[in-house]
């Protein structure tokens, strides 16, 4: 049994929503009720659901991106809910992230050396020099070229962006890395490269993953672990083969039978 | 009549249709395409973004950008009544009347495509009062029963587009797509927006849809899972060009162009017993 590396216990998170006529009242909607996750050292555990089940927010809620309500995420032995201003700067270059969107998500006026750099600058890691090299490795290592540096986000397709993104999170070596749906824009002929990318890099670098998707197809091929989360609440967690086999809620089964393709294999 | 019954089968044929940039008309952005449609099946264009795919759609409606052009080819529509017309050749007054009425359009993304200051009950029943110039209270019954048949309670008709779920909005879409009763549905990545569960859902409703008033579908998508669903016919588009075309059945289960091979082994697997593997391009250097 290996260590954890991160986990999350009884996790609450309400947002008030407008509601009535004109928005004057208020209703609360829980995006996090009670959730508690394990994240296990080089593992990675898929969290999976419909939209609006409080995937985003579990992610955002992990690192801290969003205040939680109640709640503890430990990592490495501290509470981050606790934490704030420099010491939880100082954890999160531990803790990356890797965002859906890889159009929105990279600064259009800005090189793409600069994003991948701009960490090790805010870290202040290493002298420019070193920093230019690590850009370097990191770009090379996820299949970009030393010449990509000076080019901007739009002169790249969005498979490259989301290397880009995914060479931003690991350039400080982080432990953890959440993805929020890092392969949900891309077309299949390159989301296999992009989540064959990840596998690589996490054996490489023994990364332990929390891969948000609602890709049931994509889950299975990269997931140790899965937790299936419907409006805010986990609804089942265990091991990938376990619950694809033997799914125990209904909304798993739910899930599982909506696959598109399932129809096919069957007849 | 059984002549004309076996006319009216082919619904739509596209011939060697090549799309190009005004200004450029030799970059070919759709090169040489052929394909037919027939009534009550549905023909699955699959391909990677950037291979053509909702241009050839855009074509067929006469809706593609002003930018472009239609170099060669013809778009020949059969509507089973004034025979076979080019519809690339039309005059926008005679497209408008076939828009909506005759071929109808379901849009990608249903967040964009509907207009947010208008209720879903206004914009279904526009094209019902623009083609069949229905009115007042039969107007409404109309509406009304779209919105049940797609599977909306008819009170949501004075909703806005933002009051809406997704899912919904893409059932509203469709619900305005078959207001005319559509004799092709041409359905551009319909489901990709949206969840597992509803995906499935939108399929299923899509199929019997179609089934029940005998549409002719051109459904474009990337997901192979989704055209094992609910395909008839498939053609693979890459780069502009058709590849591979045939039934499901051969297509699927026996591809025989080396692009079709590669891109069916990048798919994942729910099962996850077959290796992921990158997408394969070493036949494009064999090829050249």
């Amino acid at each position: 049994m290996s260590a954890l590396i991160l986990q999350a216990n009884h996790l609450v998170k309400t947002y008030t929503q407008r509601s009535g006529k004109f928005g004057f009242s208020t209703t609360l909607v829980k995006a996090l009720d009670d959730v508690s996750i394990r994240l296990t050292q080089g593992k990675t555990l898929a969290v999976v659901g419909e939209s609006g089940s409080g995937k985003s927010t579990l992610a955002r809620c992990l690192l801290q991106l969003q205040p939680l309500d109640s709640g503890e995420v430990l990592f490495a032995g501290q509470d981050l809910a606790k934490l704030s201003g420099r010491d939880l700067r100082a954890v999160r270059k531990n803790l990356q992230m890797v965002f859906q969107d890889p159009f929105a998500s990279l600064n259009p006026r800005m090189r793409v050396g600069e994003i991948v750099g701009e960490g090790l600058l805010i870290h202040q890691i290493g002298r420019p020099a070193e920093q230019q090299k690590s850009v370097i490795t990191m770009l090379k290592r996820v299949g970009l070229t030393e010449s990509d540096m000076q080019k901007y986000p739009h002169e790249f397709s969005g498979g490259q962006r989301q290397r880009v993104g995914i060479a931003r999170a690991l350039v400080l070596q982080p432990k953890v890395v959440v993805c929020d749906e890092p392969v949900s824009a891309l077309d299949v002929s390159i989301q296999a490269q992009i989540l064959l990318l990840l596998k690589e890099l996490q054996a490489e670098m023994a990364l332990s993953y929390v891969f948000i998707s609602h890709d049931l197809r994509v889950v299975r091929h990269i997931a140790d672990d899965i937790v299936v989360m419907n409006q805010g609440k986990v609804v089942e967690q265990g091991d990938v083969e376990e619950i694809y086999q033997f799914p125990q809620h209904e909304y798993t089964q739910n899930l599982l039978a909506a696959i598109p393709g399932k129809k096919a294999t069957k007849a | 009549m059984a002549v004309t019954m076996n006319k009216a089968n082919l619904l739509l044929q596209l011939k060697q249709v090549s799309i190009a940039p005004k200004k450029a008309l030799s970059r070919l952005l759709v090169n040489d395409v052929t394909l037919s449609i027939k009534a009550g099946k549905t023909t699955c264009v699959v391909g990677e973004s950037g291979s053509g795919k909702s241009l050839t759609a855009l074509s067929v409606m006469g809706l593609m950008s002003k930018q472009l052009q239609l170099v060669t080819g013809q778009v020949l529509f059969n509507d089973g009544q004034s025979g076979e017309q080019d519809l690339s050749k039309l005059d926008d007054e005679s497209l408008r009347k076939i828009r909506g009425a005759k071929i109808a359009m379901i849009f990608q993304e249903p967040m964009t495509s509907l207009n947010p200051v208008l209720t879903v009950g206004y914009q279904i029943g526009e094209s019902l009062t623009a083609h069949l110039g229905l009115k007042g209270e039969a107007l409404k019954v109309k509406v009304s029963s779209l919105l049940s048949m797609v599977g909306i309670p008819p009170s949501r008709a004075n909703s806005y587009p933002d009051e809406l779920s997704g899912g919904q909005r893409q059932r509203v879409m469709i619900a305005m797509s078959i207001a005319c009763e559509p004799l092709l549905l041409i359905a551009d990545e319909p489901t990709t927006a949206l969840d597992v569960t509803v995906q499935a859902q939108i399929l299923k409703l899509l199929d019997e849809l179609k089934t029940r008033m005998n549409m002719g579908m051109l459904f474009i998508t990337h997901d192979f899972g989704v055209v094992a669903d609910i395909a008839d016919d498939v053609v693979v588009m890459f780069r502009g060009e058709i590849v591979e075309a045939g039934t499901k059945v051969e297509v699927l289960g026996n591809p025989q162009h080396p692009y079709t091979k590669a891109l069916l082994a990048c798919v994942p697997d729910a099962e996850g017993k077959k290796p992921l593997k990158p997408i394969d391009y070493s036949w494009l250097e064999n090829a050249a």
